[in-house]
């Protein structure tokens, strides 16, 4: 059993147990869920250091034999996104505290520390599951925490939104839940490397339907067009340090489960095609969407489903290149949006909401807030020296690379989603940042600066630097980034050193 | 016995389309309804999985069969998850009940805005 493996779960688990017991002392609970955290981001740090040549770590759970027992593993992209994912956490937790602190929020945090640890236990098992049963459970996991952490605050909108949120959700939990019984009945087994070797055998048309089920439900999950509906209607109404967490890492888990039953399970070509169109149309939708909205929140919430599409157009590409580029878009997405957001909840936190109607020169206001907002964007749009710009242009390389009708499509449909992104920005830039403030902002500014929350604002400022930062330094170090991407994005490709590290030589 | 039992291939057809009817009423009650059909029909489906079914999974049957214990276990695990959720989407629904005094699902109002925006207000 190794100990490396199971701290991602356990860990947090225990925190969301101390902090539940620490919920008189709210004090002890933030130290304790921060100790948590920072146990699980340097154990992701070890865990990518001793995976960064492609090594693939296995856990039997109990010493149970794979296929029999239950299987953890951590490959390079694994690794990587666990990082990912729990320093991103860290970062909003601590912005949630520095929120607390200043009572700039109607959060109730003696509910939020403990949920908000299961959620990050959910999202870490998701990642290292080796079976299809334990995929679903982190998956369940994450989904209960996330129903709960929704209707915090409770308000009408809130209510009605969660409703959406939670029936959508079971609906593709449902469908999981029936792919994994037909994937059993087929296969007689749920370990995943077991089913890619049996999956060789079957007949193809049964192949090609289950990867569609398996394309569809988490399709659901990642907010694929025209699976999307969901998403701008949820995430733009719960508390921010909810959204950002969610838009940031919800969906990305989704796209990575896509990722790993299409490539490991699935003989990709059968269903490739079927990808590639929704990949184009999820783009496009997405961001044609985002240009009508007048919300902030609205609008990067439908900029976050069109940038799913180029996600999932690299796995319809499907060549190493690409799934390297996959990789990397995503660590680079996941930071960026979690700072969008968190930029969102600092804007609500000046003016009160984030309608575009009625905010104006936000860059007066607060220039450091405008500078917060600006390069994240940029990146987002891709463009250089961003992390968003190095992403995109892997991912346009190997589409280029890989030629024919709908490659090109596609890269043309990235393309042209990149320009609209950044008509989208700077429509958010002339309207809320640049102009003379409303007198009303100067002065919900000064109530602001001038009472007892300012220690928590700067905290929360502070939170959302680091997060900046850490997107920049994607930018910095996407040399090492990248190395490690192809050597994930290999071991994607060929799923053999995936097989032979869960079942081991003598097992296949 | 080398086919699952043909009843029990009909229930799940019938508790799936009926589970997916009932989630696209507009009455949320209704919607909760589905979802709890739909989980009957997802664990069915489960048990579908194994053609001796019938057959006890531990101690074995009249010539010492086995039936797989595996499914049973995920069905278990299953039921489990599917009756916290809908506990939660009760008390969700009732919430929403509280509010408005009424269970519909709602036209999507800033859809509606937008599609009957013709130019924007603030054009300054």
């Amino acid at each position: 059993m190794n100990v490396l493996l199971a701290i991602p779960l356990i860990v947090p688990l225990l925190g969301a147990a101390v902090t539940l017991l620490l919920r008189r002392t709210p004090r002890s609970q933030q130290i304790a869920s921060v100790l948590t955290l920072s146990v699980v981001v340097v154990n992701a740090a070890v865990l990518l250091w001793q995976t960064r040549d492609g090594a693939i770590m296995v856990s039997q759970a109990g010493n149970w034999p794979a296929p029999l027992g239950i299987t953890l593993v951590a490959d390079p992209m694994a690794a990587l996104l666990v990082l990912t994912s729990s320093v991103v956490l860290l970062v909003v937790l601590l912005y949630a505290i520095g929120q607390d602190i200043g009572g700039l929020s109607r959060a109730t945090p003696q509910i939020f520390h403990p949920i908000y640890l299961v959620l990050t236990a959910g999202v870490c098992l998701s990642f290292i599951a080796g079976d299809l049963f334990n995929l679903f459970v982190g998956f369940e996991i994450m989904l209960t925490a996330s129903y709960a952490l929704i209707t915090q605050a409770p308000t009408r909108a809130r209510v009605r939104a969660s409703m959406i949120y939670t029936v959508v959700s079971l609906t593709s939990s449902i469908l999981f839940l029936t792919g994994i019984a037909l994937v059993y009945a087929l296969t007689g087994t749920v370990n995943m490397a077991d089913i890619s070797e049996k999956l060789g055998t079957a007949p193809p048309e049964l192949r090609m339907v289950l990867a569609l089920l398996f394309f569809v439900f988490f399709g659901i999950k990642a907010a694929i067009v025209p699976m999307h509906f969901w998403l701008p209607d949820s995430y733009p109404v719960a508390l921010t340090r909810i959204s950002a967490i969610f838009a940031a890492l919800l969906t990305k888990v989704a796209v990575y489960a896509i990722i790993r039953t299409q490539t490991l399970l699935f003989l990709r070509d059968d269903i490739s095609t079927v990808i590639m169109v929704v990949a184009i149309a999820t783009m496009i939708v997405g961001i044609l969407g985002a240009l009508v909205q007048d919300d902030i929140n609205r609008v990067m919430s439908f900029a976050l489903v069109s940038h799913i599409g180029f996600m999932i157009f690299g796995l319809a590409l499907g060549t190493a290149a690409a799934l390297a580029g996959v990789v990397f878009y995503l660590v680079h997405h996941i930071v960026v949006q979690a700072t969008l957001f968190m930029v969102n909840g600092l804007i609500r936190q000046y003016v009160g909401h984030t309608s575009l109607r009625a905010i104006r020169g936000l860059t007066t206001v607060s220039p450091v807030l405008a500078l917060f907002f600006f390069l994240p964007a940029l990146s987002l749009a891709g463009l250089p020296p961003m992390s968003g710009f190095i992403a995109k242009v892997a991912l346009f390389e190997a589409g280029v690379a890989s030629g024919g009708t709908l490659a090109w499509t596609g890269v043309a449909a990235g393309v042209l989603t990149s320009l609209l992104t950044l008509i989208a920005i700077f429509r958010i830039w002339t309207r809320a940042f640049w102009g003379t403030p409303r007198p009303d902002m100067v002065e919900a500014k000064k109530q602001l600066r001038s009472g007892s929350n300012l220690g928590g604002l700067h905290v929360m400022t502070a939170m959302t630097g680091v997060m900046v930062g850490v997107g920049l330094l994607v930018a910095v170090a996407a040399g090492p980034l990248i190395d490690v991407s192809m050597t994930a994005a290999e071991d994607l490709v060929d799923g053999r050193a995936y097989i032979t590290a869960v079942l081991g030589e003598e097992g296949r | 016995m080398t086919t699952p039992s043909l009843l029990l291939i009909i229930t799940v057809a019938v508790l799936y389309s009926s589970g997916f009817y009932l989630l696209l009423q507009r009455s949320l009650m209704r919607v909760v309804f589905g979802i709890l059909v739909l989980g009957h029909a997802a664990n069915l489906s489960l048990l579908l999985t194994d053609v001796a079914i019938t057959l006890p999974p531990l101690l074995g049957g009249p010539e010492g069969e086995l039936s797989d214990p595996l499914p049973h276990a995920m069905a278990l695990t299953a039921i489990v998850i599917t009756f916290g959720v809908t506990t939660f989407l009760l008390a969700l629904a009732y919430r929403v009940w509280l509010g408005d005094e009424n269970d519909e699902v709602p036209d999507d109002l800033e859809d509606r805005r937008i599609s009957s925006l013709t130019e924007p207000e603030d054009s300054s």
